[in-house]
């Protein structure tokens, strides 16, 4: 029920005697133009907000990464980087298919959007089912904090078959406590990382319908544009937390 | 306008003014109309309704901690009731009513308009804004009913997460949503405010109160999150046991206090600087001035926000952390006091030959003016360290924090409703009455928390409901000026009820002011503008609205 009411502004038909109005244009807007350089502003500023979301959790991480580094590089070798790099690679993938989204609504072309739509979304969920599989790995070993935390696999490092020696630096018991710091956060990082995954696939579905609808295919692109912005941040976040959960001080097992 | 006279109302004559017959309350009907509208007026409407039926909760429980208070002994509520009172009071009051209160309505209601625009950008998220406050309230209403929470409004760690039994999670929970209505609301300003400006309308033409809620946008939309994710981790902490803020895991408690009070600090200041914005339209309207050092004040707006999110740590000066981050965030916390200081004497010299009258939103804005100054300099105090290591955790702080937040935000809420009254509902309020409970909120609000400044400094630490029997006398002081203070915020709430159905026709103008607000009809078109304004004179021009009346030209409603 927003202004229904259109004040006529002499100006207004003037201005756009190039293209038709869209449906989607808002009254309270004097100009599509300034409508859509609202909504992507505004977008802008939202991602603004998820910097400072996702910052508390990055310097949290930074802070205790500094305090317990022997049991960061322990615990983060135990994150897999095949799997990690995979992961990596198919969000990017999805990334490209968004961006390629964009353009298939800017040049009107619905059965490409669709397509493109489809693809992000369907690289999108691939990346929720590696993470999937690297969060029961973690169940099993009980590297889940919590009550059934458990530092063994820390504090007596697994032998080396061929040399004998133990595969990692053994931690003394109170350090490799402090692995469950590096899995809380390992957790609440990705996990929220995942969220916003899923929140994203959410709205790929709706646009998707919508796409398919043709509410896209006729130069109103405005929502596409400001979901792919939405999309790369969320790459962009990960590809943050990939170097810093998993690559930082690697060392040869 | 001659020296000599007594008031600049101007209403139309009674016998023939009619409210506009097209305007945004009856421009539909229904309740569902209500709810599902996209007007930011009709929204702030809402707003208005929502935080001050919160207000009165927080205010109940007030009152419950002051009955408590009135003797030394613990004998009218438990001492984990008591807790769980003044947390309640804490959180209902800071984030349901103080964080939104004059952004969410007065702002929501003007901004649009002060700038010459229809809407906010984008009206589907100020409604949603709105639920969200409703969802998050809905939240820390369930926890109260459950049994309430009893970690002060700052949920402080580890209480919070693994010794309160209480429900911390319900009313994090809330906190949580309701703060996402606080940054969608700070971003549709900063947005409205960048992209939406009519014809003319440059950055230093805009009216301060725009400057101010700009400034206060900012630090929503980049403090709240952190504040988020905060309450995300305590959640996460208290449910699933993680170990970021255990010190039996390996995590920090102190890190907690800095991410809360990255927001908190801010926020104090979210809450504070939009009311700074009603002032300045206040005092330029009743003094019949431009404000003096237009620039430097809204510039100082900005300054508060900016100093504002590097002054955080001096919640934590005997919290452990290191003496040179200690020094340094106090000699910070002293820079804040700089711009403060900048608005206070420019709002000063506002008044300094101006032709002042004492309508209720003047006396308003005056009483805010000393309130806040006396909150402001305690600040200072409590900024040093030394005076810190005293001072903190007693009476003083609380002394302190409600200066600034109710002798000086609630007078600013107060003084803006009244201000804008006329053109959110189209008639006045009894101006006789509404002085006598402007003085009475005054004087009840000062033998409220005076004493305390006192208590504090004899070392009454806050939160505990009994005290040794010296300090009764001031606590009787403090509990009978929370009475008055009852009195002076219940009479407002009957009598702008009342001003609905029997309060005399406003007018387009009654105050004879210059903000493009005052150029259109009362209560305004959904719309706002018949036709989009073209600005062509800086804020506060009387002399151009003195030119324009000349040539008055009936406007269409």
């Amino acid at each position: 029920m927003d202004n229904t009411i259109v004040a006529t502004h002499e100006s207004h038909a003037e201005e756009h005697h190039h293209h038709a109005s869209l449906p989607q244009h808002r009254h309270h807007f004097e100009t599509e133009e300034q409508q859509r350089e609202a909504g992507t502003f505004g977008m802008w500023l939202f991602l603004l907000t998820e910097i400072m979301f996702f910052g508390g959790l990055f310097f949290a991480y930074l802070l205790y990464r500094n305090w317990y580094n022997p049991a960061f590089v322990a615990a983060s070798n135990q994150l897999s980087i095949p799997l990690g790099t995979v992961n990596t690679a198919v969000l990017i993938t999805s990334g490209f298919f968004m961006a390629l989204a964009v353009w298939a609504a800017e040049v009107r072309k619905k059965g490409m959007l669709v397509l493109m739509l489809v693809l992000t979304t369907v690289f999108g969920l691939g990346f929720l089912g590696v993470k999937y599989f690297e969060y029961k790995e973690k169940w099993e070993k009980h590297h889940i904090p919590g009550a059934n935390f458990d530092i063994s696999e820390f504090v007596n490092p697994p032998l080396n078959p061929k040399t004998g020696k133990p595969t990692e630096e053994p931690l003394a018991p109170d350090m490799a406590q402090k692995t469950q710091v590096f899995f809380s956060l390992y957790f609440a990082m990705t996990g929220m990382h995942a969220l916003h995954m899923i929140i994203g696939i959410g709205l790929l579905f709706w646009y998707t319908a919508r796409a398919q609808r043709g509410d896209f295919s006729s130069g109103y692109v405005a929502p596409i544009e400001n979901f792919a912005l939405y999309w790369h941040f969320v790459d962009i976040v990960w590809i943050f937390l990939f170097p810093l959960l998993y690559l930082i001080n690697r060392h040869p097992v | 306008m001659s020296a000599t006279s007594s008031t600049i109302v101007s209403l139309p004559d009674q016998k023939t003014a009619t409210l506009p017959k097209k305007n945004y309350i009856n421009a539909e009907d229904g309740l569902m109309s209500w709810l599902t509208t996209g007007d930011h007026k009709r929204i702030a409407m809402l707003y208005l309704i929502s935080i001050t039926f919160f207000f009165l909760i927080g205010g109940i429980f007030a009152g419950l901690i002051r009955l408590e208070l009135l003797t030394p002994q613990p004998d009218l509520v438990a001492s984990d009731t008591y807790n769980k009172l003044f947390s309640m009071h804490g959180i209902v009051m800071v984030f349901l009513f103080l964080v939104p209160s004059v952004p969410a309505t007065v702002g929501n209601f003007l901004i649009p308009i002060m700038i010459g625009a229809k809407d906010l950008a984008f009206p589907k998220i100020n409604l949603l804004s709105w639920y969200l406050y409703l969802a998050g309230a809905g939240f820390i209403l369930a926890a109260m009913i459950l049994g309430g929470v009893d970690t002060g409004w700052t949920f402080t760690t580890p209480f919070s997460t693994h010794f309160s039994n209480t429900h911390v999670v319900t009313a994090g929970l809330g906190v949580f949503i309701a703060g996402f209505s606080s940054i969608f609301t700070g971003l549709n300003f900063i947005v409205t405010i960048h992209r939406m400006r009519a014809p003319g309308m440059t950055w230093f033409r805009m009216p301060l109160f725009v400057w101010s809620n700009y400034a206060a946008s900012i630090l929503m939309v980049l403090g709240t999150p952190v504040l988020a994710i905060t309450l995300v981790l305590v959640v996460l902490e208290r449910t699933i046991h993680i170990g970021v803020f255990d010190p039996t895991l390996g995590g920090d408690p102190l890190l907690f206090q800095h991410l809360f009070w990255f927001y908190s600090h801010p926020a104090v200041y979210i809450m504070i600087l939009p009311g700074m914005g009603v002032i300045s339209e206040v005092m330029s309207t009743f003094s019949r001035k431009r404000v003096f050092g237009y620039t430097a004040v809204a510039f100082s707006s900005v300054a508060i926000a900016l100093f504002g999110f590097f002054v955080w740590a001096h919640h934590m000066f005997i919290m452990g952390v290191s003496n040179y981050s200690a020094l340094v965030f106090s000699l910070l916390t002293m820079l804040v006091a700089v711009p403060s200081a900048i608005k206070v004497f420019n709002w000063a010299f506002t008044m300094q030959k101006g032709s002042i009258t004492f309508e209720t939103p003047m006396l308003y804005a005056l009483a805010f003016i000393g309130l806040f100054t006396i909150g402001g300099l305690t600040g200072v105090f409590l900024g040093s360290l030394g005076m810190d290591i005293h001072l903190t955790e007693t009476y003083f702080i609380v002394a302190h924090f409600h200066y600034v937040m109710v002798g000086g935000m609630l007078m600013a809420f107060l003084g803006g409703v009244h201000f804008w009254w006329p053109k959110m509902v189209g008639r006045m309020y009894p101006e006789s009455l509404s002085k006598l409970s402007a003085v009475i909120t005054f004087v009840g609000f000062n033998l409220t928390f005076m004493p305390q400044f006192i208590l504090g400094y004899l070392g009454m630490p806050r939160r505990y409901h009994s005290y040794p029997a010296e300090y009764q006398v001031m606590n009787v002081l403090s509990t009978a000026g929370a009475t008055v203070l009852g009195i002076g915020f219940l009479l407002p709430l009957i009598y702008l009820a009342w001003s609905l159905k029997y309060g005399a026709i406003a007018g387009n103008n009654p105050w004879q002011a210059t903000g493009l607000e005052w150029q259109i009809q009362s209560p305004p078109l959904t719309e706002n503008f018949v036709e989009t304004p073209i600005v062509t004179q800086e804020a506060y021009d009387y002399e151009w609205l003195a030119h324009k009346t000349e040539q008055e030209v009936t406007t269409v409603g």
